[in-house]
């Protein structure tokens, strides 16, 4: 029997790109396997914006869908013009915590703010992995990349709280480790009014495991296993180091296009 | 009902008369980032788009702004934004990744004095060599200059026409002067208005990235129809798929979206010309600095000088030939730019030996080039 994500792949574009044991295939995975359960038999009606980085690779050139593979850190400002324009489109966002936490952060906190109808999904391996590896926004203190040698001596960041406190509808965070909780996330992130974003921390074994002595795939998931502590357990929400896991809001508020829809329409009901 | 074109006759600033241009031309997706001197732009924008069914946003940034034109053009929407220096700056990299991808949109510089911060609020037309040259990489597009409200709103159309004609971004590049000014504006009546639409693809097999056709502009399919159109910035084949080694497609596709600009040049090139019979001496102009010229020509004709006029329109493809024509009737063009001289170096590329260019600068505090000093310079080298 043929695996059931494949009639949502490009076949023409496999085998991917993607190094042996990476994270972005379980997240592929999973947001596919959401749409399936979600009674979806292709991904007629979905728009796919993503930036620069591995993880904008999942859907352009993968899924077989309309796609917008956009310039670093600008997916969001590209799918804004997509919903704003057909709102009857169900956009998705796929990117990594360099291109939606480094680069494209202004975008992502504005998004939140107005409650955009889309779902973000942020594979979060911790690291530049297309570059090289270098340190990013998100990468645990101490640890070694090709532009932290002796030890990453800033502090990570809480792109999940950042999202919620912002104002989106719905946010969760999930390891890929997760695979199953990353999953029913992504299905309620793509039934939520407004916007929602939903973070996979994944590993990237060539980039941050092999200099962070945890080479092999496995290890690295040992390690986001070993560190996940339920977001309830957490004093304070956060303790460096660890990987709040669990979903930080589920509120279903008006929308961005929803609300700007609402007031063209009435004003044009005023003669 | 709100009307779309405000046929009819108007006292419009030029900012005004380059929004009504846009809606006349079926603008239906505006963003913007608040930015001196193209304020009024956006402000008429947000006013009439909501109620005309259209989308007007405030972004975060300038780059938020160009980049929301991608997913606005490619949804199907005739899509604009407007700035100013510092903008115009930031969005160098968005006004790339819309040639790359083929994208029509347009995008307005009211030019202001650079460079950084500069002043503001004061007229500059310094911008005119980064509209050209302003991103990395091989390009190619097509930017206009208007010169009075009447140009801001017809030149306005004609931006949008070519965009979706060439699948391209047009620029137009205005200045704070002409931005400002209050003049009479005539709007036709809507059927007047030539609207040109987008050539979309007859079957799904149709390549939305390469084409056998002479003019080198592929159809361009929406999202949402079915085509599973891939959109990138990188490298691609004419199916959109990413080619990030491969010479040869390298070559291909960067050479057709030059080319496809390039070799239309001459058609491109809407310039206005005078006097070229006979001429003693040469002027060429663009933008704001044309209207002193015109004063200043008339002027000289009165103690007996002739002038040869040819006024920019089209910035970009640069009007080779009719400059070139110019120079081969004087012995010297007088070049007058509120810059330190850019436009000129063009002007020298093309002239003929042994015509003379001549550049004549000003920049600082919003302060125009008369009349009188470009009557002196053209009774100089005449």
């Amino acid at each position: 029997m043929a695996h059931f994500a494949l009639k949502y792949l490009r076949r023409e574009a496999l085998p991917t790109t993607f190094c042996p044991g990476c994270g972005c295939g379980i997240v592929a995975n999973c947001f596919l396997k959401a749409v399936e359960e979600l009674g979806r038999s292709s991904l007629e009606g979905f728009v796919f914006c993503s930036g620069i980085g591995c993880s904008s690779w999942i859907p352009n050139p993968y899924f077989k869908a309309d796609s917008i593979h956009a310039l670093h850190g600008r997916s969001i400002p590209v799918a804004m013009g997509v919903k704003l324009v057909r709102p009857d489109l169900q956009v998705v966002v796929f990117g990594g915590d360099g291109d939606l936490a480094g680069i494209g952060l202004s975008h992502l906190i504005h998004a939140a703010r107005r409650n955009l109808e889309v779902l973000v999904i942020m594979v979060n391996n911790m690291v530049y992995g297309m570059t090289g590896g270098q340190v990013a926004p998100t990468t645990p203190r101490g640890m070694v990349t090709g532009t932290t040698p002796y030890g990453n001596p800033e502090p990570s960041m809480d792109v999940a709280r950042l999202v919620a406190d912002a104002g989106a509808s719905y946010v969760a965070r999930w390891t890929v480790a997760h695979a199953v909780a990353l999953k029913e996330s992504i299905k309620r992130g793509l039934e939520v009014r407004g916007l929602a974003y939903v973070e996979a921390v994944a590993q990237c074994p060539s980039q941050l495991g092999r200099r962070n002595k945890m080479p092999s795939p496995a290890e690295v998931m040992r390690w986001l296993l070993k560190n996940s502590v339920s977001l309830a357990k957490l004093e304070g929400g956060w303790e460096e180091g660890k990987i709040p896991v669990g979903v930080y809001v589920d509120r279903g508020r008006a929308g961005f296009v929803e609300s700007y829809r609402g007031m063209a329409e009435a004003l044009r009901r005023v003669k | 009902m709100e009307e779309r074109v405000l046929t009819g006759i108007h006292f419009w600033e030029g900012n005004v008369a380059c929004a009504e241009g846009a809606l006349a031309a079926g603008c239906s997706f505006f963003a913007g980032y608040p930015i001196t001197p193209q304020r009024e732009i956006m402000e008429r924008m947000a006013a009439r788009l909501p109620k005309l069914g259209g989308v007007f946003i405030q972004v975060e940034d300038e780059i938020a702004a160009v980049n929301s034109l991608v997913g606005a053009s490619w949804a199907g929407a005739k899509a604009m934004t407007a700035t100013s220096g510092p903008g115009f700056s930031l969005m160098q990299e968005g006004i790339g990744y819309l040639i790359m991808t083929e994208t029509p949109a347009v995008i307005v510089d009211v030019q202001r004095l650079g460079p950084a911060t500069g002043q503001a609020t004061k007229c500059g037309q310094g911008d005119v060599m980064q509209a050209r040259w302003g991103r990395h990489g091989d390009q190619a597009l097509v930017a206009l200059c208007p010169n009075s409200s009447q140009e801001m709103f017809e030149l306005t159309v004609e931006a949008f026409n070519l965009s979706e004609r060439l699948r391209c971004p047009v620029l137009l590049m205005a200045d704070e002067v002409v931005a400002h000014l209050r003049e009479r504006v005539e709007v036709p009546p809507p059927d007047r208005v030539v609207v040109e639409g987008r050539r979309r693809p007859s079957s799904l097999d149709e390549a939305p990235f390469g084409s056998a056709r002479p003019d080198g502009v592929p159809p361009m399919p929406l999202l949402g129809e079915g085509f599973n159109v891939l959109v990138t910035g990188s490298t691609h084949d004419e199916y959109g798929l990413r080619h990030t080694a491969s010479a040869m497609v390298h070559r291909r596709l960067v050479s057709r979206l030059v080319r496809k600009i390039m070799d239309r040049a001459d058609e491109l090139a809407e310039v206005e010309v005078r006097g070229l019979e006979e001429a003693d001496v040469g002027v060429v102009s663009y933008g704001c600095t044309s209207r002193s010229v015109y004063r200043a020509v008339r002027m000289a004709e009165a103690r007996g000088v002739k002038v040869g006029h040819v006024r920019l329109k089209t910035l970009w493809p640069f009007p080779s030939k009719p400059v070139r024509a110019l120079s081969e009737a004087v012995k010297a063009i007088v070049v007058p730019e509120l810059n330190l001289g850019q436009m000129c170096l063009e002007v020298e590329r093309v002239a003929a030996e042994p015509c003379r260019v001549i550049p004549l600068n000003k920049v600082g505090g919003g302060l125009v080039i008369t009349p009188d000093e470009v009557l002196r310079a053209l009774l100089k080298w005449s």
